[in-house]
């Protein structure tokens, strides 16, 4: 199963590294991560997503929680949950009509385009990564030149 | 609030430490924590001096889990931080409570590549319960005042703190806080009475139950709620390795640890067991062989402090989530409250017992009069029950497992989970400082001894007379038993050639080395150490071809041992 974390951390250096390295010291896989500082400034928050059984993730959660620097650490669920990432996608144009196409994909999915040039355009797009994965498929056809992703931000939806 | 006092942060760490009831140090100096070595000269902290840093840690871990109070070791930067490294980890490994206290290059050569710069923060991470480097002098006092508390609560563990030169040098107006706030840790679960109430209902429903004593049991000191509970529900008890004597082994529900090198009675009961009341266990490896063989029948209780171990290697049908002595004390006042007290014994109980009594009976021993189960019941006849053991890792190890019976619970130690080598010696040595007054021996073997063995010079010098009791095969010796048993014989790198003349090494520290070759001269050796003022290394010579057995081969299950023939 796919599994997302969200990791309250004190805001002091080097907690990013413990919680990477408990992931590859016990044969964990970070699937994505990323680290924003909270309202309050005294916390960081981590959302990790990873694979894994059932057992698994618990374990992983067990982990983490039994870590002294992390101050709360959540699975959450996913159907209570708001996620999003922020994609950025070069994409190669080679016909007239691809710059129109893209376009068109891009708002498909509440996108926006950046960058616009004779044979590339950019996309920045902020999607599920089911989202994501579906646009990549629809985008590779033109070419996707690269790409840069940040990782899913997650929140629980009030009263969930 | 305390009064503040202007003072250097070498100052201030040995304060606090004095604050948190510190009496030693075992350490070695260096050019990074010269000016915490500098404060000995004004403080009433003894220093013991090592010859190596692994040893200094391996020192404060025999005292931590003697005392129950966090150890303390020095070393400095770079190859001194790397040195304890090693001991470190082996007190991570079994829970054992220290304060590691590194000298660090100044804050501002720190990620230049200094002289006798490591990056000891990020290599010591995993092998932690915490770590801190204080930036500022100020930080000091809560620094150490919090690393005690994270070491010695909960489940123990090592806690480093990596001082820059600079900040043990600068000044600052010091306070030692008497409270303070840790909020990502909460060592401390309340008695779980409904789930020890289900464990109850569990057991007494149970056709064969049984308890799986782990070292948890040991740390938490729960020896006579374990024996009570053991004795009101009789229940045969089997241990793990760690758990070794956390009941008395002598007791008659006694079956001796499971495992690799387990009790055969004790790897057929648990492996017939309908229902295990685990306590304190991380159901190892070493432990459980593989427990696919029987776990659909077995129902398993898993009491542990660290919840993070419920479920990790092994599920459970019921988790009590605490501190063992409190849950198990829980249990007891139940049993009592519900007059709960069995005095037949079951058709259980008999078989375990004629089981136990079979193997008492049957178990081939080495003929030779110097083989190891003679020699190790020499040992236990002679030592006062009192007494702590320690050993070292291999054959002797094991053997020791096997046929020292633990009398008085929490008097055997031994490095189970990492399995380091050369930490038996040290941890001897730490051991005494923390009980003077009771005989201290490492069980040894020659390969283990030679690793650390440069600790006799602070056992004679700083007048610490432990015993070292070594089984010398000349050999690695467990290594030779695995290219004896899996490698067709095919013996590579175990060979020792007799070398060094362990009774002369000794003597040349200014120890007493006594070599025995015969169960008199045993007898004598024996004597003569325990009454010795000074450390003895008593040489005895084994036959290197003796293997330990039983022997469950790794990734088969505990009812597959290999038995003597």
């Amino acid at each position: 199963m796919w599994a997302i974390l969200s990791i309250l951390v004190e805001n002091k250096p080097g907690i990013l590294f413990k919680i990477t390295h408990l992931f590859r010291a016990r044969n964990f896989n970070i699937d994505s991560i990323s680290v924003g500082i909270t309202e309050n400034p005294d916390y960081s928050k981590m959302t990790i997503t990873t694979y894994g059984d059932e057992k698994r993730i618990e374990q992983v959660v067990k982990q983490l929680d039994k870590m002294i620097d992390t101050v709360k650490v959540e699975h959450l669920d996913e159907s209570k949950t708001v996620f999003r990432e922020l994609c950025i996608f070069k994409i190669n144009l080679s016909n007239a009509n691809d710059s129109m196409e893209v376009n068109k994909l891009a708002n498909a999915y509440g996108g926006k385009v950046h960058d616009v040039k004779k044979d590339s355009m950019m996309v920045e797009l902020s999607a599920t990564p089911d989202q994501v994965k579906a646009f990549e498929e629809l985008a590779r056809p033109f070419g996707i030149l690269d790409v840069a992703r940040t990782g899913v931000a997650a929140l629980q939806r009030s009263g969930a | 609030m305390n009064e503040m006092e202007t003072m250097t942060g070498a100052k201030a760490l040995m304060t606090a430490m004095e604050k948190e009831g510190v009496k030693q140090v075992f350490g070695l100096p260096g050019g990074a924590n010269l000016p915490m070595y500098d404060e000995f000269n004004r403080c009433d902290i003894r220093h013991i001096l090592v010859r190596h840093e692994q040893s200094a840690a391996h020192m404060a871990d025999g005292f931590g889990r003697v005392s129950r109070k966090p150890g303390v070791c020095f070393a400095t930067s770079g190859p001194g931080a790397t040195n304890i490294l090693t001991g470190i980890a082996t007190a991570q490994a079994d829970s054992a409570p220290m304060i590691a206290v590194t000298g660090q290059v100044a804050v501002n050569m720190i990620g230049r590549d200094a002289f006798q710069e490591s990056d000891i923060i990020g290599m010591a991470n995993p092998v932690v319960k915490y770590a801190f480097q204080p930036r500022s002098a100020g930080e000091i006092p809560e620094v150490v005042k919090k690393g005690f508390f994270i070491a010695e609560t909960g489940r123990p563990g090592p806690v480093l703190i990596d001082v820059p030169k600079d900040v043990q040098t600068n000044e600052a107006p010091m306070e030692f806080p008497d409270e303070f706030k840790i909020q990502g840790y909460h060592p401390w679960a309340d008695p779980d009475i409904v789930n020890v109430e289900r464990a109850i209902d569990m057991l007494l429903h149970a056709e064969k139950p049984i308890i799986l004593a782990g070292g948890g049991a040991i740390i938490s000191s729960a020896f006579a709620e374990l024996q009570a509970v053991a004795e009101t529900l009789m229940l045969p008890v089997v241990s793990t390795f760690k758990g070794k004597g956390a009941f008395p082994e002598t007791h008659p529900l006694s079956l001796g640890p499971i495992g690799m090198h387990g009790h055969a009675e004790a790897n057929k009961m648990m492996a017939e067991a309908d229902c295990v009341l685990a306590i304190g266990t991380r159901f190892s490896d070493r432990s459980v062989g593989t427990f696919e063989a029987f776990e659909k029948r077995l129902k398993i209780i898993h009491m542990d402090v660290d919840p993070a171990e419920i479920g990790k290697n092994q599920n459970a049908q019921i988790a009590v989530v605490g501190d063992v002595k409190v849950n198990l004390r829980v249990m007891v006042k139940l049993l009592l409250q519900k007059a709960i007290k069995k005095t037949d014994e079951s058709l259980w109980v008999k078989h375990v017992k004629e089981t136990k009594s079979y193997w008492k009976e049957n178990l081939k021993i080495h003929p030779g009069e110097l083989g190891a189960a003679k020699i190790l019941r020499k040992l236990r006849e002679l030592l006062p029950k009192e007494s702590i053991v320690t050993t070292e890792v291999g054959q002797h190890q094991m053997w020791a497992s096997l046929f020292y019976d633990v009398v008085q619970p929490g008097t055997f130690f031994s490095s189970t989970g990492l399995g380091t080598m050369g930490w038996g010696f040290p941890a001897a040595i730490g051991a005494k400082v923390a009980k003077p007054d009771v005989p201290v021996v490492d069980i040894a073997g020659d390969g283990s001894f030679s690793m650390t063995e440069n600790s006799l010079a602070t056992a004679v010098l700083e007048d610490i007379p432990v015993i070292v009791f070594i089984l010398n095969n000349s050999t690695l010796g467990m290594v030779a038993q695995w290219q004896r048993t899996f490698y067709d014989r095919r013996m590579t790198g175990v060979e020792q050639h007799s070398c060094p003349d362990y009774v002369k090494l000794a003597e040349s520290y200014g120890a007493q080395g006594i070599r025995a070759q015969s169960m008199d001269e045993l007898d004598k050796a024996i004597k003569n150490a325990l009454s010795s003022d000074v450390a003895t290394v008593i040489d005895i010579p084994i036959d290197p071809e003796e293997d330990v057995l039983p022997f469950v081969a790794p990734g088969t299950s505990l009812s597959d041992m290999i038995l003597p023939s």
